[in-house]
C-alpha cells in the first residue's frame, strides 16, 4: 500500500462523514500499526479483500459514533442489529468507493461484523497494516487497511 | 395507482433509508429482500414495476439479481444502490438490465432525483 493509495482511504472516510452527516472528520496522518496492538471500539466492520489485491480494510467506530450517524439519517431504529449493520454498512461504503481507483477486480466481500472492545482482529500475515485514525464529533474511530 | 416498488440491500438501515425516501413519490413498497434469491422470490410473488437493488449481497449477488430478475419480466425499471463506484461495474449493470445506478453513500436527495430520472424515462419508453 503507497501513500498515494493510503491517500484515497482517507478522501472515501472524509466524503462519508461529509456526505452523510454534514459534519466533517478530522483524519490525521495514518501510520503502521502493530499488530499486536490495533484500534478496535464497539463495533467493526471487516470487509476481506481478493482478486489483484489480497488483505482486508476494517472499519471500527464506538457505539455512540454510530447512534449519532443513525440519528443524522433520520433512523429511530438505534439498536444493537443497526449499530452493527452499519459498522458493516461503512465498511462496504468505503472498501466499495476504492474500486473507483483500483479498479473492477479489487473485490470485497459481504461485511463480517464483531462486537466488543475485548475482540481481536486477525490480519492476513505478512501483510503490513496502515491505521489511518479519525475523529467525529469528538468521537475517535479508526479505518485500518491491510492490502497488499 | 401507484407503482409497486422492491427494495433489495442486505443493509436494514439502507433498506429503511430508501424506504423513508421514496415516500416522496408515494410508491408502494411491496416487498424488501436482503439478498438476491430472496429477491427473486418476491419479485415473482409481487411483481414490482420498479426495483432498488444492491450488488454485494450474501447468497445471490445483485449482478446475477438483475440479470434473473430482468428474465422474468424486461419491462421491470432496476435502479442499482452499490458501494462499488467502478465504472465497468456500473456499465455490467446496465448491460444486465438496470437503468439507473447511484453510488453509495447518497442523500435523500440523490436517491429521489434518480429515482426521478427512472420515472421520468419510463414515461417516455
Amino acid at each position: 500500500m503507497t501513500e498515494v493509495e493510503l491517500r484515497v482511504f482517507v478522501a472515501i472516510v472524509k466524503n462519508y462523514f461529509e456526505q452523510q452527516t454534514a459534519v466533517a472528520a478530522d483524519v490525521y496522518t495514518p501510520y503502521l500499526a502493530d499488530p499486536t496492538a490495533l484500534p478496535i471500539f464497539d463495533y467493526t466492520g471487516v470487509i476481506g479483500i481478493s482478486g489483484v489485491r489480497q488483505g482486508c480494510v476494517y472499519f471500527t467506530a464506538p457505539a455512540e459514533m454510530l447512534r449519532r450517524i443513525l440519528k443524522h439519517a433520520g433512523e429511530t431504529d438505534l439498536s444493537v442489529r443497526n449499530l452493527a449493520d452499519l459498522a458493516g454498512e461503512i465498511g462496504n461504503t468505503i472498501s466499495g468507493n476504492a474500486r473507483r481507483q483500483f479498479g473492477h477486480e479489487f473485490l470485497i466481500s459481504v461485511p463480517v461484523v464483531i462486537k466488543g472492545l475485548g475482540q481481536t482482529i486477525s490480519l492476513p500475515k505478512g501483510v503490513k497494516a496502515y491505521v489511518i485514525p479519525f475523529c467525529w464529533e469528538r468521537l475517535d474511530a479508526a479505518l485500518v487497511v491491510s492490502v497488499v | 395507482m401507484s407503482k409497486r416498488l422492491m427494495i433489495v440491500d442486505d443493509s436494514n438501515i439502507i433498506r429503511n433509508k430508501i424506504a423513508r425516501a421514496m415516500d416522496t413519490y408515494g410508491l408502494e413498497i411491496v416487498g424488501m429482500a436482503s439478498n438476491g434469491k430472496m429477491a427473486i422470490e418476491i419479485f415473482v410473488e409481487t411483481r414490482p414495476q420498479i426495483v432498488t437493488m444492491d450488488l454485494t449481497m450474501p447468497e445471490m449477488d445483485g449482478i446475477g439479481c438483475i440479470r434473473a430478475i430482468h428474465a422474468l419480466d424486461p419491462a421491470v425499471r432496476i435502479l442499482v444502490v452499490s458501494a462499488l463506484a467502478d465504472k465497468a461495474t456500473a456499465i455490467q449493470a446496465l448491460k444486465e438490465g438496470a437503468q439507473g445506478f447511484l453510488c453509495k453513500p447518497f442523500t435523500d436527495d440523490d436517491l429521489t432525483a434518480a429515482t426521478g430520472e427512472l420515472l421520468d424515462e419510463e414515461e417516455y419508453d
